[in-house]
């Protein structure tokens, strides 16, 4: 790649706060290097990775809001955790998560297993257990 | 306290930790130099291995081997120390800069908060270094940024706690000896020679350039076995090893070429000089590759017609590579002592 090709596309996600290096040629060839703000198909890829999380977490949303889920499941996802991942944070097994996400298990939480999760998502108990919180904000 | 830290900006992290690290103790490695020596080039395509459900493929050797490598070949002892408890982890932190040491540590990208949101995923094996403190936050060289940052306590404990694949445990290392004399020409030759051996010479179909011609002949059937939705998925998902941060370009391409260049240059042999422009031929293809399926990624139709002609564009590379890195075996093997 030629250094006049290093691409500097104005669309993308570093939010002004990274430019990449990249090795470019020179005219003969020898390499040096050069700053890229952003090239269109890896913004394109990547916005793709976060549209799947984001649809992720919106039918989480909705289920939590239905009453089908509980908010665990719904931070999990907000933090593109796994149950296994959310369980060796919290110190349990991945199988006693998946049941907390159910309204049924996680309305019966100790304090302490809240305490938990809260802290495992960098968030207090109560925006943790807080539905009405959720109905109202829509990210 | 902080220490007289020099930072420069590099493409990959792991070559860019060590390259800024040994400036600190008196030795000067360009980046590429250290991915060279280290090894780092590499492909690989397992689809037996799933992260989200989708194959893994990597145009790198794994997290760790570049460090390991290059501190082997050029005779650097390198202490490394992990942790159960994170007070503990931070306390060593703490006794380190205060004898004015910077320390390289793994964390996980997800807790890195100075890094754009978009970047943040939880991918555990992203190196920084740490300089120094001021009123109780971190400093922190982190080489893929073009300055020092800084970062709290509490989020620096998250990111070396972080739990997944794999657990940093809070490992930290540094440099205790580094040797007086070394002989680079050796550690170069052994780089080159290593990468193109894996490149070309491992028997199995998955790794080298056979990967990349494997990938292709998959990579066509990706239409018709999986649908529209998840083949785009996959397919972003070879952009984004390939071009995502750290690479420099090309999935490690134009650094190797650099290294190549460089090389040519010490070592007084033009066929490297060659054999790097050659590479970076083979790097502007794969670009190339990157484009047009970031253009099927962005149009969201993946006709098999698109998908077979990506195939035969990742197909040229390979048997570009099988070439060059063939070459470049031979070129070693005269020359190895």
């Amino acid at each position: 790649m030629n250094k006049e090709q290093v691409p500097q596309d104005q669309e993308n996600l570093n939010e002004g706060k990274l430019a990449k290096l990249y090795y470019a040629t020179d005219d003969k060839g020898h390499y040096v290097k050069v700053n890229s703000i952003g090239w269109e198909p890896e913004t394109v890829a990547m916005q793709q990775a976060w549209e799947v999380v984001n649809d992720e977490v919106r039918e989480a949303r909705e289920k939590v809001i239905a009453g089908k889920a509980s908010p665990l499941l719904y931070f999990i996802k907000k933090n593109i955790m796994t149950p296994s991942l959310v369980a060796s944070y919290a110190g349990t097994i991945s199988i006693i998560v998946r049941l907390h996400c159910r309204p049924f298990f996680f309305r019966r939480l100790s304090m302490r297993r809240l305490e938990k999760y809260a802290y495992t998502f960098r968030i207090t108990v109560e925006e943790l257990t807080d539905i009405e919180r959720l109905k109202q904000h829509d990210h | 306290m902080t220490t007289n830290f020099t930072h420069k900006q590099s493409a990959h992290c792991e070559s860019g930790v060590v390259s800024n690290l040994l400036r600190f103790h008196g030795m000067e490695f360009d980046e590429p130099m250290v991915f060279g020596i280290g090894s780092g080039l590499f492909f690989s395509y397992l689809p037996f291995i799933r992260i989200n459900g989708i194959p893994t493929t990597a145009y790198r050797i794994w997290p760790g081997q570049i460090f390991k490598r290059f501190s082997n070949r050029i005779g650097i002892k390198i202490e490394t120390k992990k942790f159960s408890s994170p007070a503990e982890a931070m306390l060593a932190l703490d006794k380190m800069l205060d004898q004015g040491q910077p320390v390289g540590m793994l964390t996980s990208v997800f807790y890195l908060n100075y890094l754009p949101a978009a970047y943040r995923f939880h991918f555990n094996a992203h190196n920084i270094i740490v300089f120094g403190k001021e009123n109780g936050h971190y400093l922190v060289s982190d080489p893929t940024m073009e300055y020092t940052t800084e970062i709290s306590y509490e989020d620096l404990v998250r990111a070396r706690f972080a739990k997944g694949m794999p657990e940093p445990s809070g490992r930290m290392y540094y440099p205790v000896k580094v040797p007086g004399e070394y002989a680079v020409e050796k550690a170069i030759w052994k780089g080159i020679r290593q990468t193109s051996d894996h490149m070309t010479r491992i028997p199995v179909p998955l790794v080298g350039a056979k990967g990349m011609k494997y990938l292709a002949t998959r990579l066509r059937q990706w239409p018709r076995r999986l649908g529209d939705r998840k083949a785009i998925m996959w397919l972003g998902n070879v952009i984004r090893m390939q071009e995502e941060i750290g690479t420099g370009g090309a999935g490690f391409r134009f650094i190797h070429a650099a290294f190549l260049e460089q090389a040519s240059v010490m070592l007084k042999n033009e066929k490297l000089f060659s054999l790097s422009q050659q590479l970076t031929k083979s790097g502007d293809d794969l670009r190339d590759f990157a484009y047009y399926a970031g253009r099927v990624c962005k149009n969201r139709k993946s006709d098999t017609k698109t998908f077979a002609e990506l195939g035969d564009l990742l197909e040229a590379c390979s048997q570009r590579e099988q070439d060059i890195f063939s070459a470049l075996y031979e070129v070693s093997k005269s020359n190895d002592l």
